[in-house]
Order: C-alpha cells, then sequence, then structure tokens
C-alpha cells in the first residue's frame, strides 16, 4: 500500500530519529474456518523504536489481538501469516517455528489479559522463573538466577518473600505484575500487552499502566499496548494506532490524535467513550463487519457519518498529513491531493448517508 | 425501530434529573445491613469452631433508595457491592439489619414471603451471555416472569407482552427475536433480551450489577441510553453497581462508595465527584486514565491492594493503603511486615538480607489484629540491634516527605525480656456521618472530629 | 518453605480427623442395614437344622437377643479389635477369612492397576499430545474396546490364548500352583510379597505367572476409562492459558508439553485412580471367579447366599474402612502434588 506524503520530503519526522525495533509491512492474517478464510488482519504497516509504546485501539473484533499475536507466531493453526514483521531487520514470518520459538522470550514478549490463569497452578513462582531463564540463558547459575528474577520481581513490586509462592498465593493485579516480570526478565526489545489490565481494578489497573509506563524508560522497551480504554492510551502511548476491521485506519502521536482525530472511525470512537466529562451519550450505531466478508469499498462506510457514494465503491488509500498522522479516509486523501478526488467518480462525493438504514439488528 | 447513522439522533441529551419539587416517596430503607458468608476454608475450623471465620462481604450498611433515583455502589472487586445488591432483593439472607421495601421489613422473609414481592424487584446481571439458557428461544426466555407470577391469561396475552417488551428494548421488529437462541445474538442484543426480561413484569426497582462491563466500548452507550429510556417510560428506581466511575458519574443520581463491605462515602453524585471527601475517593478518581491528554496529571497512586476481606485490617479497613491516615486509624503488627516489604524492595540484594536477618520470624507479623508485637531478634543479634533499627527506621519515616503514617501509630517500643514491643495507638471504627452543609456522609476520621491531636 | 510443609501437615491431621465421623456414620449405616434386613440371622443361616431351643441358644450366644444399642456397642467393639466374631455357615475365624481373601484380592487389584497405569499413562498422554492422529485413534478404539468388552469375555480370551487348552504358557487358574502356595509362609498374606520375604524365588515366579492374566484381564477392563481421562485432560490443558503464555515465553515445545500440560494434566487421574482402586476391591468378583482366584469378592458372594451375617458384617466394614482409607489418601496425594489443594 502506498502512502501518499503531505509533508515535505526533504524534512524528516522528528519520530523518526531511532531506527526502529519492530517494521511491520502490509502484514496479513487469515483464519481458515468453514465458512472461508477470515481476514482478521489484513494489510497493516507500522513501526515500533525503542522506548517507544504504540497504543493499538479499536472495537472488539477488529484484529488486535491477531495482529499482536501473529507478531509472536502465536496465532492458532489452522490461520496463516503473510507479508513482513521485520525485527531489527529478521523477517519473523519466514523464520521457522524453532528459530521463531529461540526468539519468543529474549527479543520478543507477550502480556496476557487474564492474569488469573497465565501462571502454572503447580509450580512456584520461582520455578516459572527458573524454567524461564534456563531455556534462554543456558550456564546461568542458581545463584544468579535467583538474582535475576528477584530484580525483575522487585521493579513490579514483588517482595522477596514471596519469591517461594505458589500462584494461588497472589491477588490478580500481583499476578499480572508477576506475568509482566516474567516476560521482562529476559530484556526483550519488544513486548505486546493485550489488554493487560481489562480484568483488573482502577486502582490496580492505574498501578501497572505506571509500570509499563516506567518500563519504556527504564529499559528501553518498545511496547505494543493493546487496549478498550483510551484512557490508557492517552496517558500511557507516544503513538496511537486505530484499528477497524482489519486495518489501522489511522496512527499517528497519540496527543495529536486524541486532539485533532481526522478519521471519521477515531472521532466517533472518542466520542462514544463514557469518561468522567462525559455529558452525554453517543455511540456509534452498528457494528463491526464480518471479516469474512467485509463490505465493499471503505469498510466503515455503513457506519460513517460522512459516507460519500464513493466510498462505498473504491477503497481510500493511506496519506500522510502535515502533522505526521496518517489515515486511510477519502476526505483526508482529497485534501492532502485533490487530484484523487477523480478516483471517486462524477458523484462520488455526493453524501451517502441517506441510503442506509442500521438496525439493532445489527449491533454489536 | 431502526436508529439512523445520524449524529443528531445518537447523541441525545442528558435530562436525567429532571427536577422534581416535591420529595419523591421512599422506596427501600436499609439499616445496618449485614451479610456474612461462612469461610470455605479450614476444614477442621470449621468443624470445632475454632478461629471459624466469616468474610463480612456487607458490615453495616445504612441507605435511602427513593423512588425514581437511581443509586450507583462503586467499588473495587470484591467490596460487597454485588452482595449488597442481591440482598437487597432477597436473593441472599442477610446476617442481620432491616430491608424495608415500602415500610415492610423483608430482610427475615422467606421464600414464600418473598415471592410476590419477586415481580416488583428485578436484577440484571453482569455476564448477559451466562444469564440466558442457551436452550430456551427470546420467547420463552423474556416471557418467564409472566409465567412464574402467573402473570397472563392465555397465550394471545403472552406473545403480546413479550412483543412489546422486545419492542421496548429495542429488539425491532419483534418478530426476528421471538425465535432465535442466545447463541444467535451478539453481546448487546443479549444484554437487551435480559432487560426485556427484567421489565415485562412491570417491575419497580431494578438492581443492575456491572450490565455493560462485559460489552464493547461502543455498545455501552447504547445500553446505557435504553436504561435511561426504561426509566422514564416505565417509573423505574435503579441501583446501578460498577467498578467504573465515569459511567456512574454520568447515570447516577447519588452514589455509594464501597470499601470491603462498608460504605465509606455516600452522597448526591455532583457533590462526589466535585468534591470527593474520603481519600479512597480521592484515590479511585485519580486513578481514571483521561482520555484527553491535556487534562492528564501524573498521579499518586495509593500503595498496596485491596485487602484479604477474610483476614480484613484493624479500624478503618483503608488504612494500609491510606497516605493521610492517623494514629487511631487502626494500625497493628501486619502493617510493619508490609512496610519492611515496601523498603526491602528498594534495596540491593545484600543489604535485604542484612536487614531481614535482624528478625527471627516474620511470618508472625503477618498475623491479623495483633496490636501488641513482641519481636523476637534474629539469631545472632540482640533485641538492643533490633529496637535501634526500629527506631532509626521511625526517624527516617517520621522526616519523609509524605511522612509515613504508621509510626504514628506506635504508642510505645522498647526493649523487654530478650524482645523488642511494639504497641500499637487503640483503633477506632470509623463511622458514616453526614457532614455539616452538604448532603454527604463521609466514614473517616480525617472528618469527625477525632483526627486532630 | 517452612510455611509450605507446615500447612501441608496441618492439612493432613486435618484429614484424619474429619475421617473419625465418617467412619462413625459408615459403620452406623452398615450396623443398621445389616439389622433392617429380613429374617433372623441365625434362624436363616441355621433354620431347619437345629431345634427351637438350640436356635434360642445359638442366638443368645451371638448377642442378637440383647438390646440395639448393646450390640452397637458390641459391634463398634467388634471393630475395634478388628475381631468380628466368628462365621456361622462354616465356623471359621472372620478376621481370618478377610485377611487371607483380602490379601489376594489386593495383589489381584494392585496388579490390575499397574496394568492399567502402565498401559492406561503412556497412551492416554500421547493419544492427547497426538490428537487425531494414529496413535490416538489406536488408543481411542483400544479404550472402547476394553471397556465395553465384559471381565469374563476378555478373561475367557485370555484364557483360550494362553491357558492350557490354548497356548498353554500361563496359568489360569488360583493364585499359584497348588505345592508353591501351601509351602510359602505366611507374613503379609499377600503371596508373592511373603514369598519374597521367605527369599523363595522360584514361588515367585510361580506366583507372578499365576498374577498375570488375572491382573491383565482386570487391567484392561479399567484402562478405558484411564486413556480418556488423561486424553481429555491433556487436550484441555494444552490448550490453557499457562501454555499459551509459557509458549510465549518461548519454553521448547517439548518442555511446554511435558512439564505444563503432562503434568498438569495428571492430577485430576489421581482421584479417578484412588476411586477405581476402591471399587476393584469390592467389584472384581467377575474376574476371580473366572480365574477361580481365592479373593474376598468370591467369599462375599459365597457368605450373602449362605445368609452368614456375621462374615458379611465383618466383610463389609472392612471394605467401608478402605474406602475411608483410600478416599484419604487420594486427599493426602492431591494435597502433595497441587499446591491449591492445602488451605
Ligand atoms: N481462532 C479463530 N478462528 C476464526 N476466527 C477468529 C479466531 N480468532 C479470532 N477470530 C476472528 O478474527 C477477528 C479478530 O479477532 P481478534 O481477537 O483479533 O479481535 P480483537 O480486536 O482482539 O477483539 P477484542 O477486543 O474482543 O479482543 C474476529 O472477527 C474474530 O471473530
Ligand atoms: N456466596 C458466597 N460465599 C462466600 N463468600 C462470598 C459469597 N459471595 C461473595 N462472597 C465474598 O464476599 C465479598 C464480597 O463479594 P461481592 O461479590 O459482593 O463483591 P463485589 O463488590 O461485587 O466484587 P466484584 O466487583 O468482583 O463483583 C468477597 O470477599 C467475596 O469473596
Ligand atoms: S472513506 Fe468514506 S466511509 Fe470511509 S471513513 Fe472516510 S468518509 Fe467514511
Ligand atoms: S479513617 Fe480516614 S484517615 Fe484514617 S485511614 Fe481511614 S481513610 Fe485514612
Ligand atoms: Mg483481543
Ligand atoms: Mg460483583
Amino acid at each position: 500500500m502506498t502512502t501518499t506524503d503531505a509533508a515535505a520530503p526533504a524534512v524528516p519526522a522528528a519520530d523518526d530519529a531511532r531506527e526502529p525495533v519492530l517494521s511491520v509491512r502490509d502484514m496479513r492474517v487469515w483464519y481458515g474456518t468453514e465458512r472461508g478464510p477470515v481476514r482478521a488482519v489484513d494489510g497493516v504497516s507500522f513501526d515500533v523504536r525503542p522506548g517507544e509504546t504504540l497504543g493499538l485501539v479499536g472495537e472488539s473484533g477488529c484484529g488486535k489481538s491477531t495482529l499482536g499475536r501473529g507478531v509472536l507466531g502465536l496465532t492458532p493453526p489452522g490461520s496463516a501469516v503473510d507479508g513482513e514483521v521485520l525485527l531489527r531487520g529478521t523477517n519473523l514470518v519466514e523464520l521457522t517455528p524453532k528459530e521463531l520459538q529461540k526468539r519468543r522470550g529474549p527479543e520478543l514478549g507477550l502480556i496476557f489479559q487474564e492474569p488469573m490463569t497465565r501462571l502454572n497452578p503447580l509450580m512456584k513462582i520461582s520455578e516459572q522463573f527458573e524454567e524461564t531463564l534456563r531455556t534462554h540463558e543456558k550456564g546461568l547459575s542458581k545463584q544468579e538466577i535467583r538474582e535475576r528474577s528477584l530484580e525483575a520481581l522487585r521493579g513490579m513490586g514483588i517482595p522477596p518473600s514471596r519469591y517461594e509462592n505458589y500462584p494461588h498465593e497472589f491477588s490478580g493485579g500481583m499476578r499480572q505484575r508477576i506475568m509482566i516480570a516474567l516476560a521482562l526478565v529476559l530484556r526483550p526489545a519488544f513486548v505486546v500487552a493485550d489488554e493487560p489490565t481489562t480484568a483488573l481494578d482502577v486502582l490496580v489497573e492505574a498501578q501497572i499502566i505506571k509500570i509499563l509506563a516506567d518500563l519504556r524508560k527504564n529499559f528501553d522497551t518498545a511496547l505494543v499496548l493493546i487496549t478498550h480504554n483510551l484512557g490508557i492510551v492517552a496517558e500511557a502511548c507516544d503513538r496511537v494506532a486505530v484499528m477497524y476491521a482489519g486495518h489501522i485506519v489511522e496512527q499517528g502521536d497519540s496527543r495529536e490524535v486524541f486532539a485533532n482525530p481526522q478519521h471519521p472511525y477515531t472521532k466517533e470512537l472518542l466520542r462514544s467513550t463514557i469518561s468522567l466529562s462525559t455529558t452525554g451519550l453517543h455511540y456509534i450505531p452498528g457494528s463491526p463487519p464480518d471479516l469474512g466478508n467485509p463490505p465493499e469499498g471503505c469498510r466503515f462506510h455503513p457506519r460513517c457519518p460522512v459516507a460519500m457514494r464513493g466510498c462505498a465503491v473504491v477503497e481510500p488509500p493511506e496519506v500522510r498529513l502535515r502533522s505526521g498522522v496518517r489515515s486511510t479516509c477519502w476526505h483526508q486523501a482529497i485534501e492532502v491531493d485533490p487530484s484523487l478526488a477523480d478516483e471517486l467518480g462524477t458523484d462520488g462525493r455526493e453524501p451517502l448517508a441517506a441510503v442506509k438504514e442500521i438496525s439493532v439488528a445489527d449491533e454489536a | 425501530m431502526p436508529t439512523k447513522p445520524d449524529t443528531d439522533a445518537a447523541t441525545v441529551a442528558m435530562d436525567k434529573r429532571a427536577e422534581d419539587p416535591v420529595e419523591p416517596e421512599t422506596l427501600v430503607e436499609i439499616e445496618n445491613l449485614e451479610v456474612h458468608f461462612g469461610l470455605r476454608g479450614g476444614l477442621l475450623s470449621r468443624m470445632t469452631g475454632r478461629g471459624a471465620g466469616a468474610v463480612k462481604a456487607v458490615d453495616g450498611v445504612n441507605l435511602t433508595l427513593r423512588k425514581g433515583e437511581v443509586l450507583g455502589l462503586v467499588g473495587e472487586s470484591g467490596s460487597g457491592k454485588t452482595t449488597l445488591g442481591r440482598t437487597l432483593l432477597g436473593l441472599n439472607s442477610p446476617t442481620s439489619g432491616a430491608i424495608r421495601y415500602r415500610g415492610e421489613d423483608i430482610a427475615q422473609y422467606g421464600e414464600r414471603q418473598l415471592r410476590p414481592l419477586r415481580r416488583k424487584l428485578q436484577m440484571v446481571f453482569q455476564d448477559p451471555h451466562a444469564s440466558l439458557n442457551p436452550a430456551m428461544d427470546i420467547r420463552t426466555a423474556v416471557g418467564h416472569p409472566l409465567i412464574i407470577h402467573n402473570l397472563v391469561q392465555d397465550e394471545a396475552d403472552y406473545e403480546a407482552k413479550v412483543v412489546d417488551a422486545l419492542e421496548r428494548v429495542g429488539l425491532t421488529p419483534p418478530e426476528r427475536y421471538l425465535t432465535k437462541y442466545p447463541s444467535d445474538l451478539s453481546g448487546g442484543q443479549k444484554q437487551r433480551a435480559v432487560l426485556a426480561r427484567a421489565i415485562i413484569a412491570e417491575p419497580e426497582l431494578l438492581v443492575a450489577d456491572e450490565p455493560i462491563s462485559m460489552l464493547d466500548m461502543s455498545v455501552r452507550a447504547k445500553i446505557l441510553q435504553l436504561m435511561l429510556d426504561l426509566k422514564r417510560d416505565l417509573d423505574l428506581t435503579y441501583v446501578y453497581v460498577t467498578h467504573d466511575l465515569a459511567s456512574a458519574k454520568f447515570f447516577c443520581d447519588n452514589i455509594a462508595i464501597m470499601y470491603l463491605g462498608r460504605i465509606v462515602e455516600y452522597g448526591p453524585t455532583e457533590e462526589v465527584f466535585a468534591d470527593p471527601k474520603h481519600p479512597y475517593t480521592k484515590a479511585l478518581l485519580a486513578a481514571i486514565p483521561e482520555p484527553d491528554p491535556n487534562k492528564a496529571v501524573p498521579r499518586d497512586l495509593p500503595r498496596g491492594e485491596i485487602p484479604d476481606a477474610a483476614r480484613p485490617p484493624l479500624g478503618c479497613s483503608f488504612h494500609p493503603r491510606c497516605p493521610v491516615a492517623l494514629a487511631g486509624c487502626g494500625w497493628e503488627a501486619r502493617d510493619l511486615r508490609a512496610l519492611l516489604e515496601r523498603r526491602w524492595l528498594e534495596m540491593p540484594v545484600e543489604e535485604y538480607a542484612k536487614e531481614k536477618a535482624l528478625f527471627a520470624d516474620l511470618t508472625a507479623l503477618g498475623e491479623p489484629e495483633v496490636t501488641r508485637l513482641s519481636i523476637a531478634p534474629g539469631r545472632g543479634h540482640t533485641q538492643e540491634e533490633v529496637l535501634e533499627y526500629l527506631r532509626n527506621l521511625r526517624e527516617e519515616g517520621s522526616a519523609a516527605q509524605p511522612r509515613e503514617p504508621f509510626w504514628s501509630g506506635v504508642v510505645a517500643m522498647q526493649a523487654e525480656g530478650g524482645h523488642v514491643v511494639l504497641e500499637f495507638e487503640q483503633s477506632r471504627d470509623p463511622r458514616l456521618r453526614l457532614l455539616p452543609e452538604t448532603g454527604v456522609q463521609v466514614a473517616c476520621h480525617l472528618y469527625d472530629g477525632t483526627g486532630d491531636e | 518453605m517452612s510455611k509450605q510443609s507446615g500447612s501441608l501437615r496441618r492439612y493432613i491431621l486435618t484429614r484424619i480427623a474429619l475421617a473419625v465421623p465418617m467412619v462413625f456414620i459408615l459403620l452406623v449405616l452398615v450396623f443398621v442395614m445389616m439389622r433392617v434386613a429380613p429374617g433372623d440371622p441365625i434362624a436363616a443361616s441355621q433354620g431347619g437344622k437345629l431345634s427351637a431351643v438350640e436356635l434360642a441358644a445359638r442366638r443368645h450366644a451371638a448377642g442378637f437377643d440383647r438390646p440395639l444399642y448393646v450390640q452397637f456397642w458390641e459391634y463398634l467393639k467388634s471393630v475395634g479389635t478388628l475381631n468380628f466374631g466368628t462365621t456361622f455357615s462354616d465356623n471359621l475365624s472372620v478376621r481370618d477369612v478377610i485377611i487371607q481373601r483380602g490379601g489376594a484380592t489386593l495383589s489381584l487389584s494392585l496388579g490390575a492397576l499397574l496394568v492399567a497405569i502402565v498401559i492406561g499413562v503412556p497412551v492416554g498422554l500421547l493419544a492427547g499430545r497426538f490428537r487425531d492422529r494414529g496413535i490416538d485413534v489406536t488408543g481411542r478404539l483400544f479404550a472402547i474396546v476394553t471397556y465395553a468388552a465384559p471381565a469374563f469375555v476378555l478373561g475367557l480370551l485370555a484364557q483360550l490364548a494362553f491357558g492350557a487348552n490354548g497356548l498353554g504358557l500361563l496359568p489360569t487358574s488360583g493364585q499359584s500352583s497348588l505345592l508353591v502356595g501351601l509351602n510359602v509362609p505366611t507374613t503379609t498374606h499377600i503371596l508373592i510379597l511373603d514369598a519374597a520375604i521367605a527369599g523363595d524365588w522360584s514361588a515367585v515366579g510361580d506366583i507372578a505367572q499365576h498374577l498375570v492374566l488375572p491382573s491383565v484381564t482386570l487391567g484392561l477392563i479399567i484402562v478405558g476409562v484411564f486413556i480418556r481421562m488423561i486424553r481429555v485432560n491433556v487436550i484441555q490443558t494444552l490448550q490453557g492459558d499457562y501454555v499459551e503464555a509459557a509458549r510465549a515465553r518461548g519454553i521448547k515445545e517439548t518442555a511446554v508439553v511435558t512439564r505444563h500440560a503432562f503434568r498438569n494434566a495428571l492430577v485430576p487421574v489421581v482421584t479417578v485412580l484412588g476411586l477405581q482402586v476402591a471399587m476393584l476391591l469390592g467389584g472384581s468378583v467377575l474376574t476371580e471367579k473366572t480365574f477361580n482366584w481365592p479373593g474376598i469378592g468370591q467369599a462375599l458372594i459365597t457368605y450373602i447366599n449362605a445368609r452368614d451375617y456375621a462374615a458379611v458384617q465383618g466383610i463389609v466394614t472392612v471394605f467401608a474402612l478402605v474406602v475411608v482409607v483410600i478416599s484419604m489418601l487420594i486427599d493426602f496425594v492431591n494435597a502433595l502434588i497441587d499446591p491449591r489443594v492445602r488451605y
């Protein structure tokens, strides 16, 4: 997918300063189902730099988890990954399962949503750390393993006196912190956190977000943080990518995106979030499409309040705006390059709103 | 009725607090309600009765619910919100206290006496997937209360009522849904069906236990809007159980903040949010991430996590996490252990090991409700060394910014017969009391005059 | 560490203390069951053979004319001293009957269990790991066949195949050859052990040969349950959250499968295993009959037919006690391997 650039090419944008740890180009993930392939991730491209946190947001079923797992090669049997996932220049998609397994842990980490069930109940915390360290760093002495593990746990606020305990002796928040410590003890360069706080209470959530925010400062870890909570993105992420129906529809600096959302979906998503300053309820009608059979043209057009006739037919290109934000919508595309309007056809810019009706029947 | 994807129609102006000049009648009054659960734990203690503990899921709650009000019960997991809501409807039997529904105390009612009231008191649960029987089609599921309470004459009557309920919750056209099974519906649609079932018997009070927390964020606003519409059309009273302060702020007239079975702050939503009084409420509000990056502020979070409800802290349950706790807030031996562990977290391993060796047995420090603590020095150490160490800690803690509140609760610390003995200030339970010149009740020593020393 | 083992010790003590009321309730049940059965025990077993006077005397001697609470107290005492009196029908010490016959049943049950574990655990684990592949399909088929085929069919097949009329490789009747059995000095009443203790290795060989067919027959009956249960557990744990988390940490696939999936999958099996043992002890009558095995199951049937209440009461009481002990052992093992059980 080509990106039309609005910024003068001579001036490199500030965020391009460091080489990305992870470069994803045109990545696709399919799930094979009885009803045919489900294209859960359909051509996404993004970069994550050292010490940077990228927030990944979007409604349920838009492919966020699939994207996160796809990067680590952890999609279930019966699925396929295509495109480029470059980890410091190596394309992970082309690696054998064994080579990939060696990189999971020391280079790639994954933190899950449900902390309660992610630790083996029959193994002490110490044993799970030992296993992890032994697998990837051969030749560590018992003493060194202990020190490294306690160090990682301490960073997450777990006292050393709890090292020999079993998982069931910890609360959900503590277990999540142990999971994070377990992912970080190997100092991976890149970590995916898939809704790490969704199952936790507000206070614990805030504590964990703080820990994750400290992480990039202290370890230079690149982090992709998947969440439903836009507040968390605003608070903990440098950049944000908004996903809809398998595409990234807008990405850029999170302050910029939140202050001046460009893509209609981003705008709608922000408006429908209930926050402390909410005074009226707003919602996006309908629900994300079935990815086995997505709509023609722009996938958001059946729900888009500013859709045009052409949107239902021609897929919009991605354009880079002056702010550095990239958006995939005809409105921004025409703004950046008015000549693109021709692609929509003669009456392609007429509003589409009059033609469609969405009932509760189609809601999520 | 199809919802047009039209911005104006979708944005619905909020009009929930239409001022009513006359004081509405009281619907439910709860007095000193306690709900205790016997502990699942030790078999032996269960048999012998020794140390047979109980979780005080609801521990002395007073509330008044007026007709047409939306009351929010807010708090962290395990604070007793669900238990309180269920007890209100007679789904749990209270250990003690009164629940007066229209003046009638139903607290000790049996199932038979409750049956006629059940129709008027309905509940909506968090998980819409679990609240619908997968083997029942929507027609049967939604109409079920009509059969239970014997509210229909014939088949046609039944059908008409179910269709009406489905229309009210926006499952239109109803014919499309009557024969569907829960597995054919999305999460939002299921929750609508659950709401239809809840309103079909024309209830007065609806307890909604986290009705939107399992739903996708884009659906949450829809369900909240539906609940507001239903309330307006059917003259309902709501108890809204949630841990999401943002939706509670929007949705509720009054709000009760719960912590470990007790209400710590209770009052009109606007007042509570504009000027939170209890340190716990303040912490909760500070913890909410704000989607507007220009408003986001760095914040101090309370340390630790919600304590084990089976072994609650002495005095004010919040004291181990409270940054401004006072001497009488309930300090005990366990807090010393927490303090030491926090300190040791910051230390290199060798120093930690050295300090830990001063103590013979840390587990003794973990016992609840110890207000006179005798500490045995570790092997090769004397009580003087331990005393010296603790004195240094106290000095550091009192000089620190912000000050460590633990030490204010230690009234005496001396060496005695080979041990170091710590005595803690007598604890006092903070009571919920109305703050002068406000509508807000708070349970905290900062506000009951006992705090200023 | 000390804290952990401390709580384990406390758990075990608690569990033992809890067994006391359980035993008492069971004893009451057995006692009541024996009394509410119609007909007078003495009359039933000896009726017609003795005169009315003699019957009354017998009844008096056995204590059946005394008040129930006295009888119950006597019963408790007999349980306490493990002295259940003598059988009515053949005048043997009930205790000796139980010990001798029980020893035979025990050795058969343990043999069968060994067979079930040796075959069931690996087949179950592999079938779960390599789901829908050759080993799984074969294992499942095997499980169904062994589960569905009644004991005596298997037993008869085994006898035909290996017994004197077939290939003649293995003995098909009794615990040992006649002379061997008589010459082994009794210590544990488990014949093979006794022979080993006595150092009589040729006897051990003979007894072991006798054990093979009945054990395999009985073992195959329960192995189907094992295989299917282990297979399902392995499939479930392999899809489990912590297995996925271990993979995400880059743990090697073999380690993921053995350390995380297999171990955790075997935990619930312990419970089933214990229950199977309890069942084996009581329910191997058919196998015992087929192989002419002098076990307690056969004895119980004989005494029930003879309406020999003293013997039946003694045997049933011991069964009840054994079930309690086994369920206690299951709990101990569970607590040992699963830290969540000790609270
Ligand atoms: N194993 C699978 N087989 C087939 N389809 C799948 C599978 N897993 C996910 N999908 C489909 O892929 C799409 C994307 O799912 P994914 O879990 O990535 O979404 P998500 O954005 O993470 O949603 P959520 O916010 O609910 O976690 C969904 O439509 C889902 O139904
Ligand atoms: N049936 C029960 N038996 C024993 N303990 C119970 C029972 N129900 C609840 N509890 C305990 O009572 C306390 C309060 O539980 P409750 O479910 O009311 O909390 P909650 O505020 O609704 O939490 P959440 O936000 O997790 O739903 C908890 O410590 C819980 O473990
Ligand atoms: S391309 Fe068209 S339909 Fe898609 S978001 Fe933009 S305006 Fe809406
Ligand atoms: S009573 Fe108030 S000051 Fe004291 S610990 Fe509780 S909340 Fe803090
Ligand atoms: Mg997901
Ligand atoms: Mg609850």
